[in-house]
């Protein structure tokens, strides 16, 4: 019997060699390993043997079985890797064909620039306060030291409605007086966000609707020195870290000393082009420290209170980053401009 | 502002280079626009500075003398000039007009001095239109030969004037670069409202003298009365101090009406007016130099109209129905509130605005009453607002002039006025000063300065930026007491005049030299804006569920949101917003309905997209009668139409969207925001198919409607698939979006899972059946999912077959199989007897 497990094991593992397929390789295990396998009818057969050889032929045939178990897992591991090793060369994609698309969302580029704007903001200590785009004439001019018919209302073209004294704010100033008269006496940091208009006729520079950021800080101590500061820390982080400013003296009658920053083209690198008209600056903003009457209006106390305020324009500031030629685009809602940014 | 360097030279001496000038005035807030360079060398390189301008070759361009005008012999329309550059004689041909006055008369007596260019100058053609660049050449013009030429303006780049060549006066030395003598620079200043006072050259000069330290140089003002007294010859009366604290008149005698000499020519024109005779060029003059406009009366003509006497000057409002001609030749019905400056016999101008015809000067004048006034800027600007007319003069006046000003505009009026046309001015001025404005003293200290500007000056550095800009400064101890001067009325009393005064302390002192700094005040309390954060997060939200952000105009009218509905009427009777000023019909109101603002962004972008999914937060606005504002709303508008999936080479999905694929959308929504109880039910809606919409309800209140576009909508926006949208009121849901949540563990033990199909009647709705199994199967059925709808044959008429797949899970242990089917029992038992469901077998 020993002779023959011998046999069934030399039998076995010269036929798997030759197998090449798993259906084989299948049919060999049933003939080898399987309930009939002739080397189970050997363990059958067991009894039949003597006592003395009954252990010998029982370890014989377990080392057997073990020995043909491992060759057929090692034969199956073959064939696996060789017929993966086969699919793997067959399957072959053309990786140039596109993609399956994907719908995507996207953030209007005005809401882009915004939310940049919140976050630097944020980090330097501003929060957002909201406030109405259907203002009172107060609000929006006589509060902000421009009384009526004053020669600085001649710089907003304003939408009337036909409701006397109710205007389309012309920029978010008038949230200035919202949110003092809310926190009056205390100090402020905000930004006031949001949508102004102009009576202007639409075209490739300008536009009847647009966004406006405004800062407001107010406190016991604050100064033009810290305007400055304030504003270049901003510009290293919305334009470029090294970014360099200037300040010129400008006029709002809201704010007094008044002053424009400028920041240096960064298209032309301050070389001068078109976009910055030659001058190799682009104006960003406009700012200045609160006017004592918009401060006394608000609530404040000009001689126990300063502050300073600033506002500039998203859609400008994106047009710039990202060179658009005409405003009009943000408000055609366009796919083919939405779905560049 | 158009201000020529030579011209700011008058009152003070420069020598900074033009570029670091420009550059000086423009930090300072007198922003240079562009600099025009009159044959000065333009700067090379890079000068951040918008330049143009042509360049004069100190060769090639020089001033001439004309000897003698002879005919050409074979052109009627061309002349020759035989002239002489000092050195040497040239023939030279032209068709200048004005040199054929002096066509073959022989070697003239008085020589005409010339701008020349020889060959090889770069000059403009002065035929031409536009601005082309030419090398002067050799040529022979009918059979004579020329190397040369005489200019006209436009050919030197000065003006666009070409009808004629440049005649300068008699003194001009001949033989000198033309450079040296009419070279210039002219800056282009932004006048603010602010700096108004700026507006003239003396202003400017002012400015610069403070900022690089420089004296002024101020006219004398001194006149060269040689005249009678002109007490008597004319008197003023004022009725409205108010509107006219002052009116002043001057007399001059026995002049001469003709052109002005040419460097009085070339300045009004560098300064941008146009010359017209003698007497208006120096009221122009006069008020581009110092900044007071003046108006020059006939006065012989005004003696007349007093019927021979000496003219009355009355100034006044208008009788009612009163009209006056002016100077632009419109006859105007006058406003109640303009005041006008009348004669006993009637109106003679709009005040500070623009003249009458009747007593203009003419050629024939020979004595002019000279008009120097001050006039209430809000009064000039409603004037000019009602009569949509405007004027140097109104612009000066309706931004503010100091009454000081007009003593000094007349003065210097006059003299120039003497110097140009001759005559003798009457001794003295008519002077009626009923309302001087009040002289205006701040005190400031140096606590002040570092509290705004956060830089430190003592006591005499601040005393002396304000001197250098004419205030007149005590210094006591700390405090710095200035007085506003005289020609500015810009500074206020009190705590706003300090604000004024650090303002022109920061300008002066240079708004480059103050550091930066950190704020170092407190930080204020924190309140934080939740419902802007919500909206950002619903932002992000609806961009992660793939819909587009759109942003839409908010005004539009009443007609094209009415597009919107099915029979075109809205059925709200809400008042608009309403512009009193549109720029055009289409954008007339603010809008009430979001949905047609995408709707309309959905047809645009239809003719190139197969597949549109956008989104739009905004406002509506809502106006009451009784509200003077209007309620602006937060609305929310989603929008999906055409394929499901983009397409594709390959499995693409090609079928489009419906009402399910928004459904779907928005219980996302609904889930991301943590909203446990969303109810879907059934509704009609004006906009949507009326089988296909529903209301969104949340704990039973109405936050807004979504369903499929009724076709006939759609049709009118041009869409031809289905078009799914909703309508959100944002406040609501906002307001009852949850602030906070809390999570669940995960579960540790396998959950069992289930199908289960049943049959119901088709009236009942798929919510039902969810609800059933959940209450029934609570705790442990945990999820639920339909995966399958069937009506057919196999179950009859009017009924359908919901398939679910449950999740059994319990948090403790493993359920087992009995459990399972017993709680199974259980929900069919309760679908059985509350739904009449069946187990489909
Ligand atoms: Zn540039």
């Amino acid at each position: 019997m020993l002779k023959r497990l011998d046999r069934i094991k030399a039998q076995a593992l010269t036929n798997l060699e030759s197998i090449n397929d798993p259906a084989a390789l299948q049919a060999w295990k049933v003939k080898y390993l399987g309930r009939s396998a002739e080397l189970a009818e050997v363990l059958q057969d067991l009894p039949k043997a003597s006592k003395e050889e009954r252990p010998q032929i029982g370890r014989r045939a377990n080392e057997v079985k073990n020995a043909l178990v491992a060759a057929y897992e090692e034969q199956a591991n073959t064939l696996h890797k060789k017929a993966l090793a086969q699919s793997l060369v067959q399957e072959h994609l053309d990786v140039t064909l596109p993609g399956r698309p994907r719908l995507k969302g996207r953030l209007h580029p005005a809401t882009q620039t915004l939310r940049q704007l919140f976050r630097i903001w944020a980090e330097m200590g501003f929060q957002i306060y909201h406030s109405r785009e259907v203002e009172t004439d107060e609000y929006n001019f006589g509060l902000l030291n421009m009384p009526a018919y004053h020669p600085a209302r001649d710089m907003w073209d304003t939408f009337y409605t036909t409701r006397s004294g109710i205007i389309l704010r012309t920029q978010t100033s008038p949230g200035q007086i919202h949110v003092m008269r809310e926190r009056a006496p205390e100090p402020i940091r905000v930004i006031l966000p949001g949508m102004c208009y102009r009576y202007e006729q639409i075209s490739a520079r300008s536009e009847i609707q647009f966004n406006q950021i405004e800062g407001l800080a107010i406190g016991h101590n604050i100064t033009f020195a810290d305007l400055k500061g304030t504003l270049m820390a901003f510009a290293s982080r919305f334009f470029s870290q090294n970014a360099a400013t200037r300040f010129r003296a400008s006029h709002f009658p809201f704010t007094e000393p008044s002053a424009e920053m400028d920041v240096e083209c960064f298209i032309c690198g301050g070389e001068g082009c078109s976009v910055c008209k030659d001058t190799g600056w682009l104006e960003i903003l406009g700012c200045g420290m609160v006017h004592p009457l918009v401060l006394q209006n608000g609530g404040y106390d000009p001689e126990e209170f300063s502050g300073f305020a600033f506002g500039m324009g998203p859609e400008r500031m994106t047009m710039l980053k990202r060179q658009i030629h005409d405003i009009r685009y943000f408000w055609r809602n366009d796919l083919r401009f939405l779905e560049q940014f | 502002m158009k201000v020529p360097l030579s011209w700011l030279k008058d009152f003070v001496e420069i020598d900074l280079p033009i570029e670091e000038l420009a550059k000086r005035l423009t930090l300072a807030g007198l922003e240079v626009e562009e600099i025009k360079y009159i044959g000065l060398p333009m700067p090379k390189d890079s000068s951040q500075m918008k330049s143009s301008g042509l360049p004069w070759d100190r060769e090639k361009f020089v001033i001439a003398e004309i000897l003698e005008v002879m005919p050409h012999p074979n052109a009627d329309r061309l002349v020759l000039v035989r002239l002489s550059d000092g050195k040497t004689e040239e023939i030279a041909l032209t068709g200048a007009p004005n040199l054929f006055q002096f066509k073959g008369k022989g070697p003239l007596d008085k020589p005409l001095k010339v701008a020349y260019a020889r060959q090889g100058a770069r000059l403009y053609d002065g035929h031409k239109p536009g601005w082309i660049l030419t090398t002067l050449k050799r040529t022979k013009i009918r059979g004579i030969e020329s190397r040369s030429m005489v200019c006209s303006e436009k050919e030197l780049g000065i003006s666009e004037e070409c009808e004629g060549i440049i005649v300068f006066d008699d003194d001009t030395p001949v033989g000198l670069p033309l450079v040296d003598f009419i070279g210039d620079a002219v800056f282009d200043i932004a006048i603010t409202p602010n700096i108004a006072r700026n507006a003239n050259i003396l202003g400017v000069a002012r400015e610069v003298a403070a900022l690089t330290g420089k004296k002024l140089k101020p006219p004398s003002y001194k006149v060269p009365w040689e005249g009678a007294p002109i007490k008597g010859r004319a008197s003023v009366e004022i009725r409205e101090p108010n509107l006219n604290p002052r009116f002043i008149l001057g007399l001059i005698e026995d002049i001469e009406v003709k052109p002005s000499p040419y460097w009085v020519q070339l300045r009004l024109r560098l300064a941008g007016m146009r010359p017209i005779n003698n007497i208006v060029d120096a009221t122009n003059y006069a008020m581009l130099e110092i900044g007071e406009p003046l108006h020059a009366f006939d006065y012989d003509i005004l003696c007349q109209r007093a019927g021979g006497k000496p003219p009355t000057i009355i100034t006044r409002l208008p009788e009612p129905d009163e009209r006056l001609t002016t100077l632009d030749e419109v006859e105007r019905s006058l406003d109640e509130f303009s005041v006008l400056v009348a004669d006993t016999a009637g109106a003679l101008s709009i005040a500070g605005v623009m003249g009458g015809t009747e007593t203009e000067v003419n050629q024939q004048t020979r004595n002019v009453l000279l008009e120097g006034a001050a006039w209430n800027f809000i009064n000039i600007r409603q004037t000019i607002a009602a009569q949509k007319l405007s004027s140097e003069a109104a612009y000066r006046f309706s931004r503010g002039i100091h009454p000081a000003m007009a003593e000094r505009g007349i003065r210097q009026c006059l003299s120039l006025m003497q110097q140009l046309a001759g005559g003798t001015i009457a001794k003295g001025l008519i002077d009626n000063y009923p309302s001087p404005p009040e002289l205006i003293t701040i005190t400031i200290t140096p606590t002040d300065v570092r509290r705004c500007l956060g830089i430190n000056l003592s006591p005499s550095e601040m005393a002396d930026i304000l001197r250098r800009l004419e205030f007149s400064v005590d210094v006591d101890k700390e405090n710095v007491r200035a007085t506003v001067p005289d020609h500015r009325l810009d500074i206020s009393q009190g705590v706003i005049g300090k604000a004024d005064l650090m303002e022109e302390i920061a300008r002066i002192y240079g708004y480059d030299r103050i550091p930066e700094t950190q704020i170092s005040d407190i930080i204020p309390p924190q309140y934080g804006n939740p419902t802007l954060e919500r909206e950002e997060q619903l932002r992000d939200l609806l961009v992660s569920l793939g819909l587009q952000e759109v942003i839409t105009y908010r005004l539009t009218s009443p007609e094209r949101e009415a597009r919107l509905f099915v029979d075109e009427t809205p059925p709200d009777e809400q008042a608009y917003v309403r512009l009193a000023n549109p720029i055009s019909n289409s954008r007339i109101v603010m809008r009430h309905s979001l949905l047609a603002s995408v709707l309309e962004s959905v047809e645009q972008n239809n003719r190139v997209r197969d597949q549109i999914a956008l989104f739009e937060i905004g406002p509506i606005y809502m106006a009451y009668a009784e509200k003077a504002l209007p309620e602006e709303l937060l609305r929310l508008i989603i929008t999906l139409t055409g394929r499901r999936a983009p397409a594709c080479w390959q499995d693409g999905d090609s079928n489009q969207m419906d009402f399910y694929d928004l459904k779907g959308l928005i219980a996302s929504m609904f889930a991301a925001m943590h909203f446990e109880s969303v109810r879907y039910q059934s509704a009609k809606h004006p906009v949507f198919h009326p089988g296909k919409c529903a209301d969104v309800l949340l704990d039973d209140q109405l936050v807004g409607s979504m369903g499929e576009l009724h076709p006939l909508v759609a049709e009118r926006y041009g869409l031809s698939a289905p078009l799914l949208a909703a309508d959100f009121n944002l406040d609501l849901i906002f307001n009852k979006m949850p602030t906070t949540y809390i999570t669940e563990p995960v579960p540790i033990f396998p959950p069992a899972l289930e199908d289960l199909a049943i049959v119901v009647d088709e009236s009942i709705p798929a919510k039902e059946i969810e609800q059933v199994i959940l209450r029934a199967g609570r705790p442990i059925v945990t999820e639920l999912r339909l995966f399958d709808v069937y009506r057919g044959a196999q179950i009859g008429a009017g009924r359908k077959s919901l398939a679910y797949s449950l999740v059994y899970q319990a948090s403790d242990r493993t359920l087992t199989d009995n459990e399972v089917a017993k709680i199974r029992k259980r929900i069919l038992k309760a679908l059985t007897q509350e739904l009449e469901a069946e187990l489909r077998s």
